[in-house]
């Protein structure tokens, strides 16, 4: 650990303590069962130490030890029209809202944020599946355009987590329109020949492969993600048998040419400043415990302060 | 003979008694039920109209689903001339949910391009009943890619359940092959038009459907979700699928609303089913219309303002 690190971690944890409960502090592997102790859970990214398994990591985690010292800024998204449909199914569209911004102290769905790894300046937009199924609405939308056009201003590759179970139907219409619109996104990264790499996490599903996920210049999973377009479910119910194991799942679709790489998320870091820099022409990134990012430099982002969202009721 | 739906049982009865009394009229030359005949009918008449004038968006999806409406291949052959399908994705296959090829639309050349259910049993199955898999949209790149390279208009017709859940379709890129399609869409620079004739069921729509100019039939539906499966996730319950209908918003009337699409296409009384041959003429019309829309727009401004039209999607909200 840098200075840096040790400057930065002790803060961000405390923006987060509100989060970190007493009951909270060991958590069960789903897959081995094995009992993790959540700090150690934590300095493993999530994954666990016992199996590999890996577990859901939240945005800001992920950003946190992505960016060099954990140093990012936060991109700011434009603000679409809230419930535009008066969608309502057993509960109002606005009241699910109130309830996952509560449950996870996001505003919406993904994080866009922009800072360096491997002193390589990047923008990243990171999507949240704990958040409504991490789905795709007006907002996703708005965060991966507000993404492409600050990498297309700042001339940064983009980098996409993405976790989706698919379009958020509270939507209707134009969640499915968020379709077109993302592929616009990625359009402008290309026509500015700006590398767009995208890592699908799981899970991956819907609309949301059907769009951003595989239109990337590289293709990234994380080990043993889901990824398609047609749930498991869904298609076992139209041909009447079972599907075989492993069906679907990262390394599958690596088998059939949908992905480059599955890389394990302890690598992630590593081999996303590795491409990264290949494909800007740039040299080799300096590995091990790189000095701060001198403050002066332009390049190097703010360090972010988090803030509730504006429309964000604490005592809701 | 018309297949009723079930919202129009009380219709099919009073049809159904005209029909009789016209058949024993027949068979005895003495009786003259005219009078009473024509009385039916007006009923009938009347009582289509107000069934059809306020639709529910389920009974829409009904409509839209319903078998006897006009499918792709009946708009082909009725409005286009010299129709030359062209075949295959030159990768796997030839999806036959898929069709597609050059036409001529009033001497004018283009690429039309469409999904088809099918209209019996045999040509349903062959068909897939419109869902395509990965070849039925790489067969549409292909297809608007060469109309971009040789400066025809493209011309798609939605009709689809959606892309098909299938094991093979997974395993050979269905995600990655709509997003192509939807991506080849905001790429060509040539007009590209779109007309949503029965179901544009999600994704497998917005392959086709990523265009400068958008029509949809009076009863047509688009969704991001099938009422069904809508109603099987929010409501836990695939029997909800009229509340779902009613929530997603999907009729061709609230999706002018929202600017989702530019042109609504009224349809003969009692549904396009009715009344197959003035369809398929409005649309016709409609076709010509946008696509003269066009005659001055250079490539670029076509690609321009498509990107711009979606990327703005979204403002507009329903009133409350
Ligand atoms: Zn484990």
């Amino acid at each position: 650990m840098n200075w840096i690190t040790n400057y930065v971690r002790p803060r961000i944890n405390s923006i987060f303590s509100r989060r970190e409960v007493p009951e909270n502090l060991w958590q069960k592997c789903d897959e081995c069962g094995t009992m993790l102790f959540h700090r150690e859970l934590k300095d493993n990214l999530n994954v666990c130490t016992s199996c590999g398994h890996h577990m859901a990591i939240s945005p800001r985690d992920r950003v946190e030890a992505l960016f060099d010292g954990g140093i990012y800024a936060e991109i700011s998204v434009p603000e679409p029209l809230a419930d535009p449909l008066h969608f309502r199914d057993q509960k109002k569209y606005p009241d699910r809202m109130k309830t996952a911004q509560k449950n996870t102290g996001e505003k919406e769905a993904m994080l866009v944020a922009t800072g360096e790894i491997g002193r390589t300046p990047i923008v990243v937009a990171c999507q949240d599946f704990s958040f409504m199924g991490g789905s795709m609405g007006m907002y996703v939308g708005n965060a991966i355009i507000a993404a492409a056009e600050e990498a297309v201003k700042l001339k940064r590759p983009m980098v996409l987590f993405s976790a989706a179970g698919g379009a958020r139907m509270q939507e209707g219409i134009l969640s499915l329109m968020q379709m077109p619109r993302t592929t616009v996104a990625v359009q402008m990264l290309k026509e500015a020949g700006l590398p767009y790499i995208v890592v699908l996490t799981h899970p991956t599903t819907g609309g949301v492969t059907a769009s951003y996920a595989m239109l990337g210049d590289v293709h990234i999973a994380e080990p043993n993600a889901l990824i398609c377009f047609a749930g498991p479910r869904v298609i076992e119910q139209t041909i009447r048998e079972k599907l075989p194991e492993g069906f679907q799942r990262a390394e599958y679709l690596l088998d059939h040419g949908m992905l480059d790489r599955v890389t394990p998320r302890g690598q992630m870091r590593e081999e996303l400043i590795t491409i990264t820099r290949m494909l800007l022409g740039l040299p080799p990134a300096i590995r091990g415990d790189l000095p701060p990012p001198d403050p002066t430099e332009e390049t190097v982002a703010e360090p972010v302060e988090k803030t509730a969202p504006a429309d964000l009721d604490p005592k809701a | 003979m018309t297949q009723y739906l079930d919202f129009e049982k009380p219709l099919a009865e009073i049809e159904g008694k005209a029909e009789e009394l016209r058949a024993m009229a027949r068979a005895n030359e003495e009786m003259d039920v005219s009078d009473e005949a024509t009385t039916l009918d007006a009923k009938a008449s009347k009582m289509l109209e107000d069934l059809y004038k306020d639709l529910t968006p389920w009974r829409k999806c009904q409509v839209a689903r319903h078998p006897e409406r006009p499918h792709c291949r009946d708009y082909i052959d009725a409005l286009f001339s010299e129709y030359t399908p062209l075949a295959g994705d030159r990768n796997f296959a030839d999806d036959h949910a898929v069709m597609g090829g050059l036409a001529r639309l009033n001497d004018t050349p283009v690429m039309v391009i469409g999904h088809e259910k099918g209209d019996d049993t045999k040509s349903r199955i062959e068909r897939n009943f419109g869902m395509a898999r990965p070849e039925g949209y790489r067969k549409a790149i292909r297809l608007m890619q060469m109309a971009d390279k040789f400066g025809l208009p493209v011309v798609t017709l939605v009709d689809t359940p959606g892309a098909y859940p299938g094991k093979g379709a997974e395993e050979r890129g269905q995600s990655e092959a709509i997003a192509r399609a939807t991506e080849t869409c905001l790429q060509i620079k040539v007009p590209l038009i779109s007309v949503i004739i029965g179901e544009g069921g999600s994704g497998g729509a917005v392959a086709f459907a990523t265009a400068n100019r958008i029509a949809m039939l009076e009863h047509s539906i688009y969704s991001v979700i099938s009422p069904e499966g809508c109603a099987s996730i929010l409501w836990k319950d695939a029997e909800k699928m009229r509340e779902a209908a009613e929530a997603l918003r999907l009729t061709a009337q609230d999706l002018k609303k929202l600017n989702v699409v530019d042109d609504v296409i009224p349809e003969p009384r009692g549904g396009a089913h009715r009344d197959r041959d003035t369809t398929i003429q409005a649309v016709g019309k409609t076709i010509e219309r946008m696509l003269k829309s066009f005659d001055n727009q250079s490539g670029e401004e076509l690609v321009h303002n498509r990107r711009r039209k979606f990327l703005d999607m979204g403002s507009r909200g329903l009133a409350a």
